[in-house]
């Protein structure tokens, strides 16, 4: 007998109604929690700030009003409005203010806000002057640090203005003993402090506070149980009535003591899915193993008769909507660079046990059927693949790969686990790692991981080396000298790398500030009572609490940079086709195209200098006007010919993504220029830094804030996303752009790297074509890639490109037997392709 | 390998042939991921061809995206394969492998077997479509290296067959029911499905009869019509003959498929 069972499960009726429900409405943000923490904070003045935290907590769990929503099975609402969001201002809260106005209109992500709601959060939010994380961090920075972001080097948004989340913390221990037995923990720890310990004061505090949170969890699921029951009381349909009784009876029973059911299970997972997200703005709370840690109550109710798979299915199901049902607002900018409301609450299934065997299992392909069923974008699905994974499991991720909704994505077991290894992660430990977030692996419940610390854009210290460390200006990196005087390549990577080590460890003091200020102002109890050691340490994870810390921020434009630095060689130095003053021209005054607004930037910057050498300072009239003249002025037609000319060369030279070891290997040495020199560094809670190279939807906005660069990139348009080729470079199909890709060092970029390919439907259509599929992951990670994810282009997307071409320039599609750009095709070619695409289903 | 084998393979790598394209993880042209590298002439010439481009042995301009662009290049088998070779692990997890196709793979006889016989001495595994358009000398001498025979039938009629590919079909027919026999090779038949030419049950139904009457032949593509050639008859400067041709509708196949498998045994497949 196979040991899982793969049969697919319908989906029921209720699914689509939760669903329905759930999308009715533009998200709303609430108030609720910010006037109760603020009132919170203004009674406990004077009490340490780790006892602070927790009655806020408790403060907050206790009179949040509740909701069970219309044929709920698993309860636990954050606000009132379905997909609301709370806000959190003692992390920061003037960037909400500064766009109350602007927050419902906006193109990314839009939130409603009523005046009341406004009015109430200005109020709470008046507490908060000088009191949040954000503004203690800035405290800490470095004066260069802050100038290098306010130059767009860099940007560690994420936890600078948020919370810090990106955590797996230990469900199966809350389904196992509840908050009861977690409490006893705490208690028997506390019992064992002496008041003459060096650490009694704040490991005692410590602990009291993970008990004042962990109350308040029981307690906040009681007020369901209670309302659940009152519900049940008025309810005429007897069905229904019966769903709330159950409800009631399971939130008086869990998360307080452990599960003893699969439907208990489920409902406990939830609170703490739930409340982990109420207690911090963090995103990428990952439920991870999922199919792991339920499986014992799954399959404990199935052998004794009390549960069916249809039931649990649905469980399941209900979980998948609740955990869209949470939300989160974010600043504008940062709301491009996470598009799509996205929490990030990555989910994973499938892979090896501490033993190195495999795992797959029952839930992990009804964990499928859910996204199947729900087809939302939470949870983030990812598969574990590796030499022993099921071909059943593969085969079904890739149908769901096929519906174009983006998931699951794939990770390569045999390319993490050691990776993780090398950064002293145990050989158990590796093996039963998840994903946090986007694409970064961890260890679940002993891990801090800072996944998602910064974003490091790879191009911008590659223009300062043209500009000699000046940016609009100002002297913001090493002066590495004239390029124009670089005698060799050598010298002119060598300045490269010398920009990118100056910003890099700017880099790195910032996150360390923004660290430090997350450890004073915002240590999070509820948390750490789920991760070890926080409880025998007595800390927090943000004080150092967790086994495993790290600080993960990744890189960005790989691809640009490596052809940039292969054009550079080949064109100057090795053919000497193109003089280094010509280049650096043609890239200051994007290769004469659009006087994109980082030109004026860049040339008033120049206009500045100059006045300033003639003893003329601040004033901007005589800059405007110098920086027109030298605009209108410096592009003369012969130098829009040679600008022509170069871009004609530029294309000409051979660009990562097409199975050319040459320019591969120097992609490779390229990336080194991160990753290695990130490693050297530490973090205030004893951690390394790892650096990561993967997008979230960043590279769009970060492109935005580079000038053109020696790839034949112009201004402002998008860098390459994650390990990617250039989008449109790479011609020789999905094969050589893997082969490619491969050639990039995973492991060392050991918080993650990203590997994004489009396809169309036709490719994997029919039995065939799924296994053909499977056999190019499984390749691609024999070659020792770490992540794979695939944009399958829907019907919907051509029929869109159709109306809108401007939006889908670079949408490849094959056409017998060779690619073209479906926007050049001719309208009954088109039709023809997105009949194609029908048949591909 | 021997000294004399070492020679003999040196030798076979330097043989030249002429091909217009090499097209990489193709998985519509036999079992798993796959190379197809493109032989440039043809003996028939199709009206429906979707790459005209291939019909003529010399080396043409055509234009592509308002660029010319030059059609054909020569080159030995040693340089092919280091293109075939790059994707050897994708081959191994999916069971691919190199496909030839034109053109007519046939036409270049020597250089087709010669590609065909070093992917099978490397281990990997070799496909052809073609029309089986040759003497038969010819085809029996590449068969030992090939695993797979794509084989186009497109019509059992040889008048309609010479109206609208440039040939009666007599040879092909006959190249069919030798390379079943030898039990050389796997025979897959395909059909590409031409509105008015041979979509109709009766055309579709004739030619699966033949087919399942060849030995050993279990399996039977029908190629569904499509345009997406169109544009390089532009490119190429000259006329499409069948610009009011409307692909078949998924129903019509569906239709046609389901006449395959009541006139016969054969294993029918939408598709490559």
């Amino acid at each position: 007998m196979s040991r899982y069972q793969s049969t697919r499960i319908p989906k029921t009726e209720r699914i689509t109604k939760l669903v329905e429900h759930l999308y009715a409405k533009m998200p709303e943000i609430e108030s609720a929690r910010a006037t109760l923490l603020t009132e919170s904070y203004r009674q406990t003045e004077n009490e340490p700030v780790i006892l602070r935290r927790a009655m806020a907590f408790a403060h907050i769990l206790k009179a949040i009003p509740i909701i069970i929503r219309e044929g709920e099975l698993i309860v636990g609402s954050s606000t009132i409005a379905p997909r609301g969001c709370q806000t959190f201002p003692e992390f920061s809260y003037e960037w909400m203010e500064a766009e109350f106005d602007t927050v419902a209109t906006r193109e990314a992500d839009p939130f409603y806000i009523s005046d009341q709601t406004k009015k109430e959060l200005k109020e709470a939010n008046r507490y908060w002057k000088g009191k949040t994380t954000s503004e203690l961090a800035t405290a800490y920075m470095a004066p260069e640090a802050l100038k290098a972001m306010e130059h767009n080097m860099f940007t560690p948004g994420n936890y600078f203005y948020n919370g810090v989340g990106h955590v797996t913390v230990q469900y199966e221990k809350v389904l196992a003993i509840g908050y009861e037995g977690i409490m006893k923990e705490a208690a028997k720890e506390l019992a064992g402090c002496k008041v003459g310990d060096a650490d009694y004061a704040t490991k005692s505090r410590f602990l009291q506070a993970v008990l004042i949170s962990c109350q308040a969890v029981i307690d906040y699921a009681k007020r369901y149980a209670a309302l659940a029951k009152k519900e049940a009381e008025a309810c005429k349909d007897p069905v229904r009535r019966a769903e709330l009784s159950q409800i009631a009876e399971n939130c008086e029973r869990v998360p307080a003591k452990g599960a003893r059911s699969f439907y208990e299970a489920c409902q406990s997972f939830w609170f703490v899915q739930q409340l982990l997200q109420m207690e911090s703005s963090g995103h990428s709370i990952s439920p991870g193993r999922f199919d792991q840690y339920m499986y014992p109550y799954y399959k404990k109710d199935l052998d004794e008769g009390r549960l069916t798979r249809e039931q649990a299915q649905e469980y399941i199901d209900c979980i998948w909507v609740k955990l869209n049902d949470l939300n989160k607002c974010r600043d504008a900018d940062s709301a491009k660079g996470f598009a799509g409301y996205s929490l990030f609450q990555n989910l994973i299934v499938g892979g090896q046990d501490a033993s190195g065997q495999d795992v797959t299992n029952d839930l992990s392909f009804m964990c499928i059927e859910a996204s199947f069923h729900v087809f939302l974008p939470q949870p983030s699905l990812s598969i574990r693949v590796w030499n022993g994974s099921p071909h059943d499991l593969l085969v079904r991720a890739a149908e769901l790969t096929r519906t174009g909704i983006g998931l699951p994505a794939y990770y390569n077991d045999e390319v993490i686990i050691p990776s993780l290894m090398s950064r002293g992660v145990t050989l158990e430990d590796a093996r039963t790692y998840n994903i946090i977030g986007c694409v970064e692996p961890q260890k679940a419940g002993k891990t801090n991981g800072w996944h998602d610390a910064a974003f490091f854009n790879m191009c911008r210290p590659l223009e300062l080396v043209f500009q000699n460390g000046i940016d609009c200006g100002e002297q913001i990196g090493p002066r590495t000298g004239d390029v124009e005087a670089m005698k060799t390549f050598e010298e002119f990577y060598d300045a490269y790398k010398e920009q990118m080590n100056y910003f890099i460890s700017l880099l790195v003091n910032a996150d360390n500030a923004i660290d430090q200020a997350h450890a004073e102002r915002a240590p999070l109890p509820f948390l750490a009572c789920m991760v070890d050691d926080c409880i025998r340490r007595g800390k927090t994870c943000e004080q150092g609490g967790a086994i495993y810390n790290f600080t993960g921020p990744q890189g960005f434009g790989i691809a640009n940079v490596a052809d940039s630095l292969y054009a550079v060689k080949t064109l100057v130095y090795d053919e000497k086709k193109v003089s280094m003053a010509d280049y650096k021209k043609a890239l200051l005054f994007n290769y004469g195209r659009e006087v994109h607004p980082l030109v004026v930037a860049q040339v008033a910057g120049i206009a500045a200098r100059e006045l300033a050498k003639n003893g003329v300072t601040g004033d901007a009239d005589a800059v405007a006007k110098m920086t027109q003249e030298i605009l209108r002025q410096s592009v003369t037609a012969e130098d829009q010919r040679k600008f022509s000319e170069l871009l004609e060369l530029i294309e000409a030279v051979p660009k990562f993504g097409n199975d050319i070891d040459e320019v591969d290997a120097f992609a490779r040495d390229a990336a080194y220029t991160y990753t290695k020199p990130l490693l050297s560094y530490q973090n205030p809670r004893g951690g390394v830094f790892q650096a990561g190279l993967y997008p979230v939807s960043a590279n769009v906005p970060l492109g935005a804030q580079t000038g053109a660069t020696p790839d034949g990139r112009l201004a402002g348009v998008p860098v390459a996303d994650g390990v990617s080729p250039t989008a449109g470079k790479d011609v020789h199909g999905p094969t050589a752009a893997a082969n490619s890709v491969s050639m990039l060092d995973h492991g060392i970029a050991s918080n993650g790297t990203l590997f994004n390919q489009k396809f169309h439907p036709s490719a994997l259509s029919g039995d065939e074509g799924l296994d053909n599929f499977v056999s190019l992951i499984q390749t691609y990670f024999d070659r020792k890639g770490s992540h794979m994810q695939f944009n399958v282009v829907s019907r919907e997307t051509l029929l869109d490109a159709q109306k809108h071409p401007e939006n889908y320039k670079h949408l490849v599609v094959r056409v017998a037997g060779y690619s073209a750009l479906f926007t050049t095709l001719s309208k009954s070619l088109q039709d023809d392709i997105i009949r194609r695409t029908e048949q591909g289903f | 390998m021997g000294l004399l084998q070492e020679v003999y393979m040196d030798d076979i790598l330097q043989t030249r042939g002429r091909i217009f394209d090499i097209q990489r993880y193709s998985i519509h042209d036999g079992k798993g991921i796959r190379t197809i590298v493109f032989l440039k002439g043809c003996v028939l010439r199709c009206m429906w061809c979707c790459n005209p481009e291939s019909q003529e042995y010399q080396i043409q301009t055509m234009m592509v995206d308002g660029k010319p662009k030059v059609i054909g290049e020569d080159v030995t088998v040693g340089k092919v394969m280091e293109t075939v070779e790059r994707d050897r692990q994708y081959y191994r997890r999916s069971g691919g492998g190199l496909t030839l196709s034109g053109g007519e793979s046939l036409c270049q006889p020597e250089f087709a077997r010669a590609l065909l016989m070093v992917a099978k001495s490397r281990g990997i595994g070799t496909a052809m479509e073609s029309m089986g358009c040759a003497p038969y000398e010819v085809i029996d001498g590449i068969l030992p290296y090939l695993d797979t025979y794509l084989m186009d039938i497109k019509h059992t009629d040889p008048a309609k067959h010479k109206r609208f590919t440039g040939r009666a079909n007599g040879l092909m027919l006959e190249n069919a029911r030798k390379i079943a026999a030898s039990g050389k090779t796997n025979l897959v038949i395909r059909v590409p499905v031409i509105p008015t030419f041979n979509d109709t049950p009766e055309e579709i139904a004739s030619i699966a009869r033949f087919a399942d009457q060849l030995p050993g032949v279990t399996r039977i593509h029908l190629l569904p019509y499509h345009r997406l050639g169109q544009d390089k008859y532009d490119g190429l400067g000259r006329e499409y003959l069948l610009k009011d041709l409307l692909p078949p509708e998924n129903e019509h196949m569906a239709m046609l498929k389901k006449t395959v498998e009541s006139v016969s045994k054969l294993h029918c497949h939408i598709g490559g």
